[in-house]
């Protein structure tokens, strides 16, 4: 099988760990992959903020180099719901309707491509460290994948999972949201902070880097005594 | 940005510093969501209830218009006297005819949000009528001369001792910090109301179509005391509470106090159908019911909005929703807070001034999971964003994602911009965090990570 990934742009200049992480485990496994060098992004942010013709320009461009791909791999669950979700909703009724609900059906989340359609579980990563998990919205609520990185997560060697209360509850970045409002936008990340403290863990585990930027710019500049790690880091820990 | 903007963002700052309240309302809606959750797992089937009871919403809507005339004939067979009010304005000159024919002096009201949308109090006190509300939330924030903070609990922000200071301060009442008790004062100065009031005024939670029957849910008994005793008594109903029959209430019903207010079964759910009949020794001699359209149709009309009418108007997904849970109702400045808030009231009071509550959301979707009739209200929010930006774009919004949508599409402007801002950020630390700032919204509050020495895509090339 080949891969294709997508890597959005906010991983491509502030986590570019978590996509050679991914590269690696991909190649563990035996699977071939290929990267996208263009577009760098995704189009959300644009489409967010309600300007769909400004995000179609970057949304033909990817759908059209995914195209002929096997799978296409996002490792996050926001730009995945974006593709999956909000492209067939965006060309509806336009000449990409068809290609926009093909990429859709082939495109994955990091996690629910492993095990959802590999049937991979067990990556035999070490990782001896207690952690607790943010489920970013989108990923939990659009692509419905509360499931897949908790049960990688549960074969990570040395890993102590202690789900926050607040799991489930936004972290506060929301894309432009998060500098449209920011003094709402971080009080929701305090609050998400709080709750992961409470457990005690060394780290907040994330799908999503965006969630990650905006905690870890949180944590930072509060020194908050937690750090945060996308999921595929850990993954690729041997 | 426009006035409402302005006060929205002054009003959610103020109450996110407010770190004392926002605890407060973070716990009541915490052990709430405990006690709906424990309520939700006693149906047989949640899911499948909700799925029912948005199939059942939508078709009293796609055939709203039948629906309602079959109501307004029912409604005048048990000897109500019907009136459409199109505007709010026609609402209040209707119940202010009412109470001028009837000489009337006070006026009873149990929870209406219909009459707060139309801010009907405002309109009859000055009018010189007095009008008392009787829901003990809504007497507590009416005492206050505050609209209510939460479509279900309007004084979930108060705290007890907060609550005994203000009936000692405007009804003279011992301070207190017993519940049972405050809730005692309040029902006294209730009762001598009741009993002299000229007309009851309250909202509605459903108009069955078939039988003519406006049903009311609540907990305190206030309603039927509201419509009970007064001689006359007024109902005041969106158009979109219509269903079409009397047994669809039996999911309506447990859901609406499931979801609404953590409970199997609200404490009374009555059935209006009319005056007081000959023979019978309560009731209202005459009986008033005022369709109120208000922008309804409007919403109706509009193919994607639409199942936005499908609200029961239970509160649960303001409960949810960590925005509301972060800047209170009282921020939002319209009758209908929250995510339904978000999204009905830019539709009904105009793009323009009220877009500001569809961006003021994460759309993290916990309000579409949670809402009974499954309205997906966060993709709601997203059409709106679409509505605003095609009808008033913002010039360097539009001009900023065009240029993005640019450079994000040709590899080498990514990579000369990848260059320039690994450059331009060693300068970062002399502006960060202040006005000069690029990235001031960003950064006032948050650090933000540095570009990679090497970011993925140069380290893919070097690689291959
Ligand atoms: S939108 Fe749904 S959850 Fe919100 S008040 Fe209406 S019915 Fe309840």
């Amino acid at each position: 099988m080949k891969v294709t990934l997508f890597i959005p742009c906010y991983i491509d200049l502030f986590y570019p760990q978590v996509g050679i992480s991914i590269v690696k485990i991909f190649e563990r496994l035996g699977i071939e992959v290929e990267a996208l060098e263009s577009p760098a992004c995704c189009g959300q942010p644009a489409y967010n903020t309600g300007y769909h013709d400004e995000t179609k320009e970057a949304a033909i461009k990817l759908m059209e180099q995914l195209k002929d791909a096997e799978a296409v791999v996002i490792p996050s669950g926001s730009c995945g719901a974006m593709v999956k979700v909000f492209y067939p909703e965006l060309f509806e009724g336009t000449e990409y309707e068809i290609l926009s609900k093909e990429v859709s059906s082939k495109c994955y989340e990091f996690t629910a491509f492993l095990v959802n359609r590999l049937g991979v579980t067990d990556l035999k990563a070490t990782f001896p460290h207690k952690i607790t998990f943010h489920d970013g919205c989108h990923g939990l609520r659009e692509l419905n994948n509360k499931l897949p990185p908790r049960v990688l997560l549960s074969k990570v060697k040395g890993l102590e999972l202690i789900e926050m209360k607040e799991a489930e509850t936004c972290c506060g970045f929301g894309g432009t949201f998060s500098a449209k409002f920011p003094i709402i936008s971080t009080a929701m990340g305090e609050t998400k902070c709080a709750s992961a403290l409470e457990t005690g863990a060394e780290f907040i585990v994330s799908c999503d880097s965006s969630c990650i930027m905006h905690l870890q710019g949180l944590i930072t500049r509060q020194n908050k005594n937690i750090k945060t790690i996308h999921i595929a880091e850990i993954l690729a820990q041997q | 940005m426009n006035a409402i903007a302005l006060e929205f963002k002054k009003n959610a700052v103020r109450t996110v510093k407010d770190l004392q309240r926002r605890q407060l309302v973070k716990t009541a809606l915490g052990n709430f969501e405990i006690a709906r959750n424990d309520k939700v797992a006693r149906f047989q089937d949640w899911q499948k209830a909700r799925y029912v009871a948005a199939k059942l919403k939508w078709e009293a809507l796609e055939n709203l218009h039948a629906n309602i005339q079959r109501l307004e004939e029912n409604l005048k067979k048990n000897g109500a006297i019907v009136h459409w009010a199109a505007t709010a304005e026609e609402a209040r000159r209707i119940v202010s005819a009412i109470a001028k024919e009837k000489n009337a002096r006070l006026i009873v009201k149990s929870k209406a949000m219909t009459a707060e949308e139309i801010h009907l109090n405002e309109a009859l006190e000055k009018e010189g009528y007095e009008v008392v509300e009787t829901d003990l939330g809504e007497f507590i924030v009416q005492l206050r001369r505050e609209p209510p903070y939460h479509i279900v609990f309007p004084a979930m922000h108060l705290t007890r001792y907060e609550i005994s200071d203000l009936f000692a301060q405007k009804l003279g009442s011992q301070p207190t910090d017993k519940a049972e008790e405050l809730t005692m004062i309040a029902r006294r100065v209730l009762r001598e109301k009741y009993i002299k009031a000229d007309i009851g005024i309250t909202g509605a939670n459903f108009a069955v179509a078939d039988c003519g029957v406006i049903s009311i849910t609540e907990n305190e008994g206030n309603a039927r005391l509201t419509a009970a005793l007064p001689k006359v008594m007024i109902t005041l109903i969106g158009i979109e509470k219509v269903i079409p029959k009397l047994e669809d209430l039996a999911l309506f019903l447990p859901m609406l106090a499931t979801a609404g207010a953590a409970q199997l079964i609200s404490g009374y759910n009555t059935f209006y159908s009319g005056p007081r009949k000959n023979g019978e020794t309560d009731g209202p001699q005459e009986y008033h019911v005022i369709l109120l359209d208000n922008g309804r149709t409007e919403l109706l009309a509009d193919p994607i909005e639409r199942d936005a009418l499908r609200c029961i108007r239970c509160g649960a997904c303001l409960n949810v929703c960590p925005i509301y849970r972060t800047i209170g109702g009282h921020s939002y400045g319209t009758t209908y807070c929250g995510p339904i808030g978000a999204v009905i009231t830019p539709i009904m009071r105009g793009i323009e001034d009220w877009q500001q509550l569809s961006y003021a959301s994460s759309l993290c979707g916990a309000c579409a999971e949670i809402c009974p009739v499954k309205i997906i209200l966060h993709h709601h929010l997203l059409k709106n964003r679409k509505i605003a930006a095609t009808k008033k774009p913002v010039w360097w919004q539009k001009i900023g994602f065009k240029i993005f949508s640019k450079i994000s599409t040709c590899p080498t402007l990514w990579s000369i911009i990848t260059k320039c801002g690994r450059l331009l950020q060693k300068l970062h630390p002399l502006v960060k965090g202040s006005r000069l700032d690029p990235a001031y919204a960003w950064t006032k509050e948050r650090d933000l990570p540095p570009i990679a020495p090497q970011t993925f895509k140069e380290w893919w090339r070097s690689k291959k």
